[in-house]
C-alpha cells in the first residue's frame, strides 16, 4: 500500500501496534556474527516449537539485528521479562520452550551474569546509551511493518510537511552532529555546502565502505535498521536538494546488502520513495553500488571514482564533492553511522542531543570492542565517556586478569593510548591530542603479552597493501616503513635504524595525498612515543620480552625443564635455572609448572 | 599477434553468452560507470578473470583494456588467477590477529599446499586472506566458502582441512 500523508503514517502505525499483542516476545539476533553461529535455524526451531505447543498467539520470534554482545553469541533476548541468554544453541531450544515459555521459570545455565549479583540485566548495557543503534536488536530489519511501528519514517514526514530545507539543515547544525566515518566533520555545515550549489542534478551518498579491519558498526546498522538509513538519505536530499540517493557497500557484507535492497523496495513501494515521497512534491531515489574491495575507498573522492568504474584513486581536495562530486555534481557524502542519528534528531530535537557529549563532541559514538577482552562487541556510549569505563565496565576487563598494555583505536589510522590515559574522556579532540584519533571506531584491546613493534608492523602492512599507489609518499613510503620494521623483528636492525624509522614516518604524514596515507604511520608514532623501549630492544636485537627466571626464588626442582617442549631451559638441580630466549617460543608451559612463581613474563 | 590475445575460445563459451547478454542489458547513459558490476558478473560466471577475458570485456564496452586491468587489478575482490573447489579465507582483521590468525593461516597453507597466489596442487583449496569480516566475536575466523568457523586454534585447523579432503575422495 502507498502511505501518502502523515495521517496514512499514523493510521498504519497504529493498527500494527494494535496487532502486536504479545505477551511475550523472543529477540534472536541474525547479524552476521550470530547468523555464523546457527542463530536463524535457533529462531526457526523455537517458532517451530511455539507453534507446536500452541503458543502463537501470545508468544512471537523475532529476528533482529545485532545486540552488539557478539562474544557471547547467540544472543535471544526475552521481553518483557529482561532475560537474555548467551551462545544458545540449537539444543537449547527445547529447554528454553519447557522452562522459560511455559514454566515462566529462567533458564539459570544460559544467562550472563558478568556481576554475579543475579542482575540479569547485563552491565554489558548499563552504561551505555543506544542511540544510532537504537533499533539494533529491537526490530525485525526485513519488516517495513516493524520500522513503523518503532517510529519510522516519522521524521521524514516532519521534515517535509513542517520544515523547509534550511530548517531541516538548522537543526543538524544546532544537534553539533558530526561526521562519525573519522574526520568529524560537522554534519550540517556540510549539507549546507551541498546546499548551496546550485544544480539541478546532485547527490547524497552513503559511504557504508568501512574498510578498518576490527570495526563493524556500519554494517552492524545496515544489516539492523536498514530503513532509518534510507530515511535520513531521503531527509538529507531534501534539505540538499538533492533527488539521488547513493549507497556504496562493501562487496564482503552480503547479508547487510540482501536487507537493504528489501528495505529499498519496500520503502519504494510504501511511497517513502520514488516520485511524490510521502504524497508531496518532492521525489528521491536511491541506488545501492556494491564495492570490490579496497580500504582507500573509505575516502570520500576515491569512493566517487569506484562508483564511476574507476579505479578508485582519491583526487586533491578542493574541488570538494559538494561543489563537484559524482559525474562532476554535487555530492554530499556521509557514513552509516551519521545517518542512523539524523531522523532521531529530527524526531527528539538538537536540543535533546546536543545535552549528550563533551562541549565540542556531541551525541554518541558507537567503537566495535575486541582483542583481549572479556566481552567483544559493539558498544555505544556518550562521548567523554573514559577507556577505562569502556574496558573494564563494560567489556568487563582482561580475560584471566592479565595486566593491560595498551589500546589500539582508530584502526591502521589510530593509534595506542597506554594505561596512564586510560581516564581520558573519549572525544574527536582529546583523542587528537594524545596521538590518536577517532577513526571508524576499532578499539583493540591488548594485554601485557602483546608485542607492540609487531603491531606496528602489522598495521603497515595492511596500509601498504592498501596504498592506491597514486602518490608517491604513500605508495613507496609505507612499503620502506614495513620493510624496516620487519628488519627490526627479523633482529638485523640498528639504533640508528629507529630514527630513520621516525622521521620517514613523518614524512609520509607530512606529504601524503589523502588520508590513508596521512594517517598510515600513527600506528608507528604512537607505539614509538609510549613503547620506545620495545623498538630500541629489538634494535639491539634483544626480544623484548620473554618468560625469565628469578633467581632468588627458584628452588631447581627441575619441574619447568622438564616440561619445556624446546628444551630452552637449563639447570642443576636444586640451583637457579635460566632461560635460553633464542630457543624458547613462550609456550607458557614453565610458568604455569612452577610451585613457587618464580618464572615471570615482562 | 592480436588474434591470439582476442581468442577466448577455451572460454565456456555459454558463459561468455550470457555476459555478452549482461554487457548489452546496461548499455546506454552512463554505461561507462557499469564496468565493476560486468566485472562482478564475469567473476561469478568464469571463477576468475583470466587476460584475454578481460580484453574481450574491454571490446564489448568499448573500454581501453589498460583501463579493465586496471581496475581488476586494483580491487582485491577480483582475482585474476583460478580458484580452487573451496575458497578458505583467513581473517586478518585486527581482532583476529591479535588471538593468532597468523598460526592459522599458516597451518592452512602447510596443510593445503595452496598459498594467496596459487591455488593447491590438486585444485581442491585456494587461500584468501580477508580483512575483517565482522565476526570478532569469534575471533579468530576463517571461512571455507560459506561455512564460518570460529575461535580456532590451529590444531583445529587439522581437522577441518581433513574432512573437506576426506569427502572429495
Amino acid at each position: 500500500m502507498k502511505i501518502d500523508s502523515r495521517k496514512a503514517l499514523k493510521f498504519y502505525k497504529d493498527k500494527i501496534n494494535a496487532n502486536n499483542q504479545y505477551t511475550l516476545t523472543l529477540y534472536v539476533c541474525a547479524g552476521t556474527s550470530c547468523v555464523s553461529s546457527k542463530s536463524v535455524e535457533i529462531a526457526d526451531r523455537l517458532k517451530a516449537e511455539i507453534d507446536k505447543k500452541g503458543l502463537s498467539v501470545e508468544m512471537n520470534v523475532v529476528k533482529t539485528g545485532c545486540f552488539g554482545f557478539c562474544g557471547q553469541g547467540p544472543i535471544i533476548e526475552i521481553e518483557p521479562d529482561k532475560v537474555t541468554y548467551v551462545q544458545v544453541t540449537v539444543d537449547d531450544v527445547e529447554d528454553i520452550v519447557k522452562t522459560h515459555l511455559m514454566n515462566r521459570e529462567i533458564v539459570e545455565r544460559l544467562t550472563y551474569d558478568m556481576t554475579d549479583e543475579g542482575d540479569y540485566e547485563m552491565a554489558f548495557y548499563k552504561k551505555q546509551k543506544r542511540i544510532a543503534l537504537r533499533h539494533c536488536g529491537a526490530i525485525d530489519p526485513e519488516s517495513l511493518e516493524d520500522a513503523i511501528a518503532h517510529g519510522g519514517y516519522e521524521a521524514l514526514a516532519y521534515a517535509l510537511y513542517d520544515l523547509t530545507p534550511d530548517e531541516v539543515i538548522g537543526i543538524i547544525k544546532d544537534s553539533g552532529l558530526r561526521g562519525r566515518g573519522g574526520g568529524g566533520f560537522p554534519t550540517g555545515l556540510k549539507w549546507q555546502f551541498t546546499k548551496a550549489v546550485e544544480d539541478e542534478e546532485k547527490y547524497v551518498i552513503c559511504n557504508a565502505d568501512e574498510g578498518d579491519p576490527g570495526a563493524f558498526m556500519d554494517r552492524s546498522i545496515c544489516e539492523g535498521d536498514p530503513h532509518a538509513i534510507i530515511e535520513a538519505m531521503a531527509i538529507n536530499g531534501y534539505a540538499t536538494g538533492a533527488k539521488n540517493g547513493l549507497i556504496y557497500i562493501r562487496a564482503e557484507y552480503t547479508l547487510a546488502t540482501k536487507r537493504l535492497l528489501k528495505a529499498l523496495k519496500d520503502a519504494r513501494d510504501a511511497g517513502f520513495l520514488g516520485n511524490n515521497v510521502f504524497g508531496t512534491d518532492f521525489s528521491f531515489d536511491i541506488e545501492l553500488k556494491a564495492g570490490a574491495g579496497a580500504f582507500v575507498c573509505g575516502e570520500e573522492t576515491a569512493l566517487i571514482h569506484s562508483m564511476e568504474g574507476l579505479r578508485g584513486e582519491p583526487t586533491v581536495k578542493p574541488p570538494f564533492p559538494s561543489e563537484s562530486g559524482f559525474r562532476g555534481k554535487p555530492s554530499n557524502v556521509n557514513n552509516v553511522e551519521t545517518y542512523a542519528n539524523i531522523p532521531i534528531i529530527l524526531v527528539k530535537g538538537a536540543e535533546w542531543f546536543n545535552k549528550i557529549g563533551t562541549e565540542k563532541s556531541k551525541g554518541t559514538k558507537v567503537f566495535a570492542l575486541a582483542g583481549n577482552v572479556r566481552n567483544i562487541g559493539l558498544v555505544e556510549v556518550p562521548m567523554g565517556t573514559t577507556f577505562r569505563e569502556i574496558i573494564y565496565d563494560i567489556g568487563g576487563g582482561i580475560p584471566d586478569d592479565i595486566p593491560f598494555k595498551g589500546v589500539q583505536i582508530g584502526g591502521p589510522s589510530g593509534g595506542v593510548i597506554t594505561e596512564e590515559y586510560l581516564d581520558t574522556p573519549i572525544d574527536y579532540d582529546s583523542l587528537k591530542e594524545v596521538g590518536a584519533m577517532m577513526g571508524s571506531g576499532g578499539m583493540i584491546i591488548m594485554d601485557e603479552k602483546t608485542d607492540m613493534v609487531e603491531i606496528a608492523k602489522f598495521y603497515l602492512d595492511f596500509t601498504q597493501d592498501e596504498s592506491c599507489g597514486k602518490c608517491t609518499p604513500c605508495r613507496i613510503g609505507t612499503k620502506r616503513l614495513h620493510e624496516m620494521l620487519e628488519k627490526l623483528t627479523n633482529m638485523e636492525g640498528s639504533p640508528e635504524d629507529l630514527e630513520l624509522l621516525e622521521e620517514l614516518a613523518l614524512n609520509v604524514q607530512n606529504t601524503s595525498l589523502c588520508g590513508l596515507g596521512q594517517s598510515a604511520p600513527n600506528p608507528v608514532l604512537s607505539t614509538l612515543r609510549f613503547f620506545r623501549n620495545e623498538y630500541e630492544a629489538y634494535a639491539n636485537r634483544e626480544k623484548p620480552h620473554g618468560y625469565r627466571v628469578i633467581e632468588e626464588e627458584c628452588i631447581g626442582c627441575t619441574k619447568c625443564k622438564r616440561v619445556c617442549p624446546v628444551d630452552a631451559i637449563s639447570g642443576e638441580v636444586k640451583k637457579p635455572h635460566s632461560i635460553d630466549q633464542s630457543i624458547c617460543i613462550e609456550c607458557g608451559a614453565c610458568i604455569e609448572a612452577c610451585p613457587k612463581g618464580a618464572i615471570v613474563y615482562e | 599477434m592480436k588474434e591470439k590475445v582476442l581468442d577466448v575460445s577455451n572460454l565456456d563459451q555459454d558463459a561468455l553468452k550470457s555476459l555478452d547478454k549482461h554487457i548489452d542489458s546496461l548499455k546506454g547513459s552512463n554505461e561507462k560507470e557499469t564496468l565493476i558490476p560486468v566485472l562482478y558478473k564475469a567473476q561469478e560466471l568464469f571463477g576468475y578473470l583470466p587476460h584475454n577475458l578481460q580484453r574481450h570485456i574491454a571490446m564489448k564496452m568499448d573500454l581501453p583494456s589498460a583501463h579493465v586491468n586496471g581496475v581488476v587489478t586494483f580491487y582485491s575482490f577480483f582475482s585474476e588467477h583460478p580458484t580452487g573447489t573451496y575458497t578458505v579465507s583467513v581473517c586478518m582483521g585486527t581482532a583476529c590477529y591479535v588471538k593468532g590468525a597468523k598460526d592459522v593461516l599458516e597451518r592452512v597453507k602447510k596443510l593445503t599446499g595452496a598459498s594467496e597466489e596459487s591455488m593447491s596442487d590438486d585444485g581442491l583449496f585456494s587461500i584468501k586472506d580477508v580483512r575483517c569480516i565482522g565476526a570478532c566475536g569469534l575471533a579468530p575466523v576463517m571461512t571455507i566458502n560459506d561455512e564460518v568457523y570460529g575461535k580456532l586454534k590451529p590444531d583445529d585447523v587439522d581437522d577441518i582441512i581433513a574432512r573437506y579432503k576426506e569427502d572429495n575422495q
